[in-house]
């Protein structure tokens, strides 16, 4: 057995999109996984794959693929938890990893409780120490880091939600074999089918890359007045997501779910910028994970300059045309 | 109607707060938890609308009572505080057993809601900002979770909230009995005036610990916490200020430090 690595197979959920295709975030915690053991990585797919889900996966480092018939519910939390639990009671594996945006810690909390398990959330970093898993994550506003040891333990799989944003997909290899496709029988509990969907709409921000799993993120603030035109033209060039101050979302200028902070998303991208953005607490606490923050606000006094790596003092409206430009020149 | 409404009391989020032995220190300025007074405005007004009684239940240490003080300042009719030695340090899944224990108890039932007939939550405690309380409440109690509401509405037997999560908009609705928690976006929580305050000490307040509610020691959790550091601060780097080269300027550092 390979030194520094689990010797049980884990389980990995697998969120898709509306066509079937699994997401850059779940193949990226396929790729987390795959790292961690020496046994199988089982990914779960609720609901439907796309015919060529399956390589995708194998590529990202999975060995099998159970997918669960959830008549079209898994976006109810509880019902893609009931998956879970099926699927750690068929596998056995010594832990179960779901993605960290609010389904997957709701999630993780109704898995555990149900799996008589521990639970974690918003983990940044796992990795195996001995025979012993180790996850780290940000508390406190990220002011303080703690190391937690999991106790890997089969009959008592723990759950724990991840931030993929830290690893870099694993690109699909070409010519992997194609991995067995295992249907999964899940028995839905009465609570999970009692809630109804009544109406769901998927907003357009779905265009663009997932906030929480970003490796780019640019930040739209107050001080963009509500151009989101410019916000889009620096992040569409850069792959970015878009995020939001809450102020900028109570001004209606974009959606709620863009909000990046204490109410909102905590995202840890390698890059975030910040337009017009003060730098106000609620919000700050859901950027400490980032690896660079980049500011331009035309307020010298604002609070961001004092955590940002590079700060620019001027107005977005002159800056933000400018560094798109350049950047278009020496990016080729 | 009966609504449990669940609070936590947590140390002020603008004081300094910190780790001793992996735990985080309480008791020094602690504060019901911001995003628990949208919970408790929301059980008082469903109240106000419906007719019925609000418990706040919280678990914590015993001057936790001054949160749950707090929610009958703004409403509720009467508080129970679970406070346990053998609970200090509780994770998610215990804290969530011991909660649907104690509303089992409020409930006149050994296990499940019994006659309450709602739970509402806060979205999240801003001390440990898991998130993960509220469905982890509803699988203990056996009850269907509608979470993150934005809004909510309540009749005789169902609860219908509207949310915003990720990319997502939807209605989603449930029978009750039912969980629910709500965001800083649902409602406005009302300021307590001296009436209401004066009003709230007269209101009673039980203390029941892990016998009461039929509980054993708490299991292994399974997870520990085994390092703890605080972080430096995030220093400031580079500023400039824009004369008319700083987007270049900008460009530049990004693609030199392969960022971009």
């Amino acid at each position: 057995m390979p030194e520094n690595m689990l010797n049980a197979p884990i389980v990995v959920l697998v969120d898709r999109t509306p066509e079937g295709i699994p997401t850059a975030g779940a193949l990226a915690l396929v790729s987390v996984a795959r790292a961690l053991t020496s046994a199988e990585v089982v990914a779960l797919a609720p609901g439907g794959l796309e015919p060529s889900a399956s390589a995708v996966l194998a590529a990202a480092g999975a060995a099998r693929v159970l997918v669960a018939d959830l008549d079209g519910r898994e976006a109810v939390a509880a019902v893609a938890a009931d998956a879970v639990v099926a699927a750690v009671r068929s596998v056995r594996p010594a832990v179960a990893l779901v993605g960290s945006d609010y389904r997957g810690k709701e999630i993780a909390g109704r898995a555990a409780v149900l799996l008589g398990s521990a639970c974690a959330s918003d983990v940044g970093d796992l990795e195996v120490v001995g025979s012993e898993l180790r996850a780290s994550k940000l508390v406190l506003s990220g002011t303080w880091s703690t190391t937690m040891t999991v106790s890997a333990q089969s009959d008592h799989t723990p759950v724990i939600s991840v931030h993929p944003s830290a690893v870099e997909p694993a690109s699909p290899a070409a010519g992997e074999a194609e991995i067995p496709v295992e249907p999964l029988d899940v028995p839905l509990s009465a609570e999970a089918a009692a809630v109804k969907v009544v109406s769901r709409e998927v907003s357009d921000a779905a265009a663009g890359p997932d906030l929480a799993e970003a490796q780019r993120v640019v930040v739209m603030g107050r001080g963009t007045d509500g151009d989101l035109g410019l916000v889009h033209s620096l992040a569409d060039p850069l792959d970015a997501a878009i995020g939001a101050t809450r102020v900028a979302c109570d001004e209606g200028w974009i959606e709620r779910s863009a909000q990046v902070g204490q109410t909102g998303v905590s995202i840890a991208p390698s890059l975030y910028i910040g337009l017009g953005v003060s730098g106000a607490v609620h919000h700050t606490s859901g950027i400490q994970g980032a690896g660079t923050i980049v500011a331009v606000c035309d307020d010298s006094e604002a609070p961001i300059f004092e955590m940002a790596d590079y700060g620019v003092v001027g107005d977005v409206a002159e800056v933000v045309p400018q560094l798109v430009e350049e950047l278009a020149r020496l990016r080729g | 109607m009966k609504i449990v409404v669940c609070i936590k009391h947590v140390p002020d989020v603008q004081s300094e707060r910190r780790l001793e032995e992996g735990r985080l220190v309480r008791g020094e300025d602690d504060v019901l938890n911001e995003l628990d007074e949208n919970a408790v405005e929301a059980a008082v007004a469903l109240v106000e609308e419906l007719g019925g009684e609000v418990i706040a239940l919280c678990m914590g240490p015993e001057d936790a009572e001054d949160g749950v003080r707090r929610a009958l300042q703004m409403g509720a009719d009467s508080g129970v505080v679970v406070s346990d030695d053998a609970l200090v340090g509780a994770d998610v899944p215990t804290t969530a057993r011991t909660l649907a224990a104690a509303v089992s108890k409020i409930g006149g039932a050994d296990s499940g809601p019994g006659d309450v007939d709602l739970v509402i939550t806060g979205m999240a405690s801003l001390d440990a900002m898991t998130s993960m309380l509220p469905g982890a409440l509803a699988a203990a109690l056996h009850v269907p979770a509608l979470t993150l509401a934005g809004s909510l509405e309540v009749s005789a037997d169902e609860a219908t909230i509207t949310r915003s999560t990720g990319t997502v908009r939807e209605v989603l609705s449930a029978p009750l009995p039912a969980l629910v928690s709500v965001t800083d976006q649902a409602n406005e929580p009302r300021y307590p005036n001296f009436a209401a305050m004066r009003a709230a000490r007269k209101k009673p307040v039980d203390v029941w610990d892990l016998g009461d509610l039929g509980l054993d020691a708490v299991a292994e959790a399974g997870i520990a916490v085994v390092d703890f550091t605080e972080r430096p601060a995030r220093e400031a780097g580079v500023i400039r200020t824009d004369a008319g080269e700083a987007g270049r300027e900008l460009a530049a550092w990004l693609v030199e430090n392969n960022l971009v």
